[in-house]
């Protein structure tokens, strides 16, 4: 395959790939086989639709395109019919010889598989009609509905690379500037200005520099770089070189975790084919200029997403990391100036460059412009990747695109920003959602995750949960992390156990004070976000379980006892599933739990179909 | 562990004592775990101490030093899976299995671990066996999972 | 290159990049600290040498020791907010260690018990026989004896100090530098019947005797010394002025 050397090759082999697609006039079919949907059997859907389509001659009249992720992971397998952006969800390999047959051959709607709008009860045949995609604004996460992963062709066609073309006509100075005037701000957490520190990276004397992509997307409840980097690898790589010419870098790593092995095929795939039309390796465009990207795979340790721990890292050590300044614009991997940003970050480079500064300024907020991709998790309805401009408020996304909390429960809190994040209640809903306002009240944006949770949720259990994973995470160099984060994790257990007394919460918050200041990185730092904000907005809980020796929402179990109600019919299901052999009661007779024996793992309340085991 | 095959990984790597993390992985995937043998090699072959490649093989979570059992269940204990009751089928494969999370079954047939995330999150609560995801589980269904292949194993 | 910080209040030079603490130390102001020795790269894990930093218009506390100078910084060396949390980190390490010293340090600021103390606490620390995991140990043995027989092993709570394998490591040469260093005395250096011991390792030695007899070094640390200095393979035999 040939190189192209030029802006003007580049546009002309567009012109050419849309002509070739125009010309085979086939009906596009693109399947979701983001994780989600693989889970669910995506890819049996693949294979049967290629056979099918076969088996009833449509070969050249239909094309089976298997996609990145499009979001709607509640839904899955997600099925996108083009042009019209017809929708089916929930499709299973069986249903594809019908759907062949009806609808692609015959153009006619199977009502089975449209989405049915629990709220209204309609159906919608368009994805534009359905409420999750209609409020989105996706432009970075719409190409993963549209492109073939692992076809760069398909990536040029949508315009691809025409953002790198047109930075290396301005430069490097004018590139920043843009990057700059476009108030992109760091999508990996910190919200710091990405054209700022290409700015500094820049400026730096050396012989080599380097460029980082953070890939290491560990906030648990969270999937959005992964899903840009299996949906849109390209968009990724042209982001990243856009940079290192503009920074003077040739040679990049992407840090991504080895939990995300489809990640990294993905990337492995688009590396080499963009190396081939030569928008990376030697003579970049014919620019004269060098560039390399390698990939490096995650040891699995949540602070190396912290950017220092990640460099060191990178150069073969363990993740602890240092203080700053030196910034690694300044002194970063091998102590040379490496620039170092997210992968959401870079995926929206491209757009910026081919678009401009005041397109991308014209959505969002004063001082955050653009749009975020929250991962909406936990208790909603529509669980998925969502791309909305920034200032939404939190109640838009949570109830026009996630369509509430399920089984009519009712909301309690949205925890932003991973797990040293916060929990926002529910007078916090009409906030609109930017990097400074999450931060003002006592959350943060971090990488995007956004979990639901409702009256069942123990906001006590919540916080020890995140304590837990930070202390597990913590890499245990500053004594105010290692030790304070364990004792405060002590501190919350022993409130939930029941255990705690008045004194509890003042140590807590006392405690509190120490780790956020006296501790290096954010990890430390941000770490009592969750203590805070649920002892802000959640005190009465904590309260509960001190004074009342109780757990509202029934879920810390040294404080619940598990009770048959006169509900039961008798009907033995609960007393076989007992684990503990703990529940009495013959036949069509009322059933009583032994609640000395009872380890209270709610597999008797699972199985009830009378709802009659009820938690006091 | 073959030593031949530790070179063929170093090799891979042109020697290269900055791709450490990678030569581990590369050990480990074929391995299954990190024999204390290739991770001596390791550190003869690239002259790094064996203190910093033990350091680094427990400071990361992809790493594991003891062989792990034959089958392994991964329950992901992300904030999703986790307001879904995670806790309760981890507790329940705990039972099923005889093991403490983290741990290898005697007879080596299990491991039982947790994940922080794999982002799939609306099919949590989650729990991954042999690489199959079995998504929004309940501790009776997961329990039927492994109990089948403690049978199908027993029957051998 | 020379630049220009505030300490208290007091103009104060010092090179770009040097170690804040020994800069504050050597205008004679006193910040407590565990973890720093001026032998070793700065780590900033104990957290007993926070001070309050201004840089760049933005104020926070930080740990002095691994905190690189750069112009124009002011710096506090003791305020209210100082002491309260130098107390509570000395709280959370009294926690974890038994040592004399942490209590000795820790009483100088008023904490004499730790809320923080449980049965396990206790066990752990008796266990750790002091340690406060601040890895002067680890940087001394691999930055200035070149050896590195150690290194931290796991991470966060469950960090530790360690050898490969839990077991005696076979480049250990027991020079003791890591016991010299070691704040809290907890490495267990002994020699008894010409054996050197660090018990801690679980390395042993026998040592090399003088002439006259006397136990010199064990015989391993004196041969990866003339390896390491060039020196003739004999020299220590001969009981000369460099043998001891």
């Amino acid at each position: 395959m040939a190189k192209i050397n030029s802006a003007k090759e580049l546009q002309a082999y567009k012109d050419e790939v849309v002509k070739k697609v125009e010309a085979a006039g086939k009906k596009e079919v693109a399947v979701c086989c983001g994780t989600g949907c693989q889970a669910y059997g995506a890819k049996d859907v693949v294979a049967a639709f290629q056979e099918e389509i076969k088996k009833q001659g449509l070969d050249d009249k239909v094309e089976i395109k298997p996609t990145g992720c499009h979001g709607f992971c509640e839904r899955g397998t997600l099925v996108l019919m083009h042009p019209e952006k017809q929708l089916y969800q929930r499709v299973k390999p069986d249903a594809v010889a019908e759907i062949v047959e009806k609808t692609l051959k015959n153009g006619e709607i199977i009502e089975a598989h449209l989405y049915d709008n629990p709220a209204t009860g309609e159906k919608h045949k368009l994805e534009s009609e359905i409420p999750f995609y209609a409020n989105q604004k996706r432009l970075i996460l719409s190409n993963n509905g549209e492109i073939d992963p692992t076809s760069i062709d398909d990536y040029i066609a949508h315009g691809g690379y025409l953002g790198l073309a047109k930075s290396i006509e301005m430069g490097p100075e004018k590139t920043i500037a843009e990057v700059k005037e476009a108030k992109l701000r760091g999508r990996g957490g910190g919200g710091f200005p990405a054209g700022v520190k290409w700015e500094l990276a820049a400026k730096q004397e050396a012989d080599q520099k380097y460029i980082i992509c953070n890939a290491d997307e560990g906030d648990p409840g969270a999937f959005m770089d992964r899903s840009i980097l299996e949906g849109n690898p390209q968009a990724v790589i042209e982001g990243m070189t856009i940079a290192a010419l503009a920074t003077g870098a040739d040679t990049a790593y992407v840090y991504v975790r080895y939990e995300y092995p489809l990640a990294i095929e993905r990337l492995t795939i688009a590396l080499e084919q963009a190396r081939e039309k030569g928008f990376i390796g030697e003579n970049i465009l014919g620019s004269g200029k060098n560039f390399e990207i390698k990939i490096n795979k995650g040891g699995g340790a949540f602070v190396c997403g912290e950017e220092t721990a990640l460099i060191r890292s990178i150069e073969g050590k363990t993740g602890i990391p240092k203080p700053k300044p030196p910034f690694p614009a300044e002194s970063g991997v091998f102590g040379k100036p490496t620039n170092i940003n997210n992968v959401e970050t870079y995926a929206n480079v491209p757009g910026i460059l081919r678009e401009g500064a005041k397109w991308f300024t014209s959505m969002g907020t004063e001082n955050s412009a653009g749009t975020k991709i929250f991962s909406l998790v936990g208790k909603v309805n529509n669980t998925g990747l969502v791309e909305v401009e920034m200032g939404m408020t939190l109640r838009d996304i949570i109830f026009k695109i996630g369509g509430g909390v399920p089984n009519g429960r009712k909301f309690k809190a949205v925890q932003t920003g991973g797990p040293s994040g916060g929990c926002l209640p529910e007078s916090k809903l009409d906030l609109k959602v930017d990097f400074d306002s999450l931060t003002q009240e006592g959350s943060m944006m971090g990488s995007g995750g956004m979990i639901v949770m409702d009256d069942q949720t123990c906001m006590v259990d919540v916080c020890k949960y995140f304590l837990g994973f930070l202390k597990f995470e913590s890499c245990g160099n500053c004594t105010t992390c290692r030790e304070g984060l364990r004792r405060l994790h002590e501190l919350v257990s022993l409130v939930a156990d029941g255990k705690g007394d008045e004194n509890t919460i003042p140590l807590i918050e006392e405690l509190c004070e120490t780790v956020e200041k006296g501790s290096l990185c954010a990890l430390g730092t941000t770490g009592v976000n969750p203590v805070r904000s649920t002892l802000k907005y959640f005190r009465d809980e904590y309260e509960a379980h001190i004074k009342d020796k109780k757990c509202p929402a029934g879920v810390c179990t040294e404080l619940i006892t598990y009770e048959i109600t006169d509900a039961c019919t008798g009907c033995l299901v609960c007393k076989k599933r007992c684990p503990e052999n703990c529940i009495s009661g013959d036949k069509k007779q009322k059933h009583v739990i032994d609640t000395d024996k009872c380890i209270k793992c709610g597999i008797c309340k699972d199985a009830c179909k009378f709802d009659a085991v009820r938690i006091f | 562990m073959d030593t031949a095959k530790v070179e063929a990984i170093i090799k891979k790597h042109n020697g290269d004592a900055t791709a450490l993390l990678a030569i581990m992985q590369d050990v480990q995937a074929e391995e299954n775990y990190l024999p204390r043998e290739a991770v001596e090699h390791i550190a003869k072959k690239l002259e790094i101490p064996i203190s910093r490649i033990y350091s680094m093989a427990t400071f990361f979570e992809s790493f594991h030093l003891e062989p792990r059992g034959k089958h392994i269940c991964t329950v992901c204990m992300g904030t999703a899976c986790h307001v879904r009751g995670a806790q309760r089928l981890v507790e329940q494969l705990e039972r099923d299995l005889k093991v403490k999370s983290g741990g290898t079954s005697e007879d080596g047939l299990f491991t039982l671990e947790e994940v922080n995330c794999v982002g799939a999150c609306a099919l949590g609560p989650l729990v991954i066996v042999d690489g199959k995801y079995h998504g929004n589980t309940t501790s009776a269904k997961i329990s039927k999972v492994v109990t089948e292949i403690q049978k199908v194993e027993g029957g051998k | 290159m020379t630049v220009e910080i505030t300490i208290n209040g007091v103009k104060a030079k010092a090179e770009k990049g040097e170690s804040l603490l020994e800069v504050i130390r050597k205008y004679g102001f006193v910040v407590p600290s565990l973890c720093h020795h001026h032998a070793v790269e700065p780590c900033g894990s104990c957290r007993v040498c926070l001070v309050s930093v201004t840089d760049n218009g933005r104020t926070k506390l930080a740990a002095s020791c691994n905190y690189k100078v750069r112009e124009g910084l002011d710096v506090t060396t003791d305020s209210e907010e100082i002491r309260r949390n130098r107390a509570m980190v000395l709280e959370l390490m009294l926690a974890e260690s038994n040592a004399p010293q942490v209590q000795k340090l820790a009483a100088e600021y008023g904490v004499t018990s730790s809320r923080f103390s449980t049965e396990e606490t206790k066990a752990l620390a008796a266990e750790r026989d002091g340690c406060i995991l601040c890895g002067l140990c680890v940087r001394v043995c691999e930055e200035v004896v070149e050896v590195a027989a150690l290194n931290f092993e796991g991470r966060g709570d469950k960090r530790d100090v360690g050898t490969p394998y839990q077991e005696a490591p076979q480049n250990c040469i027991a020079c003791g530098a890591c016991a010299y260093v070691c704040p809290t005395d907890c490495i267990g250096f002994v020699e008894e019947d010409g054996v050197r011991k660090l018990k801690k390792w679980k390395r042993e030695l026998p040592m090399a005797k003088d002439p006259s007899g006397r136990p010199i070094a064990p015989q391993f640390q004196l041969y990866y010394f003339t390896q390491k200095a060039g020196l003739p393979a004999d020299f220590y035999k001969k009981g000369g002025p460099g043998s001891r």
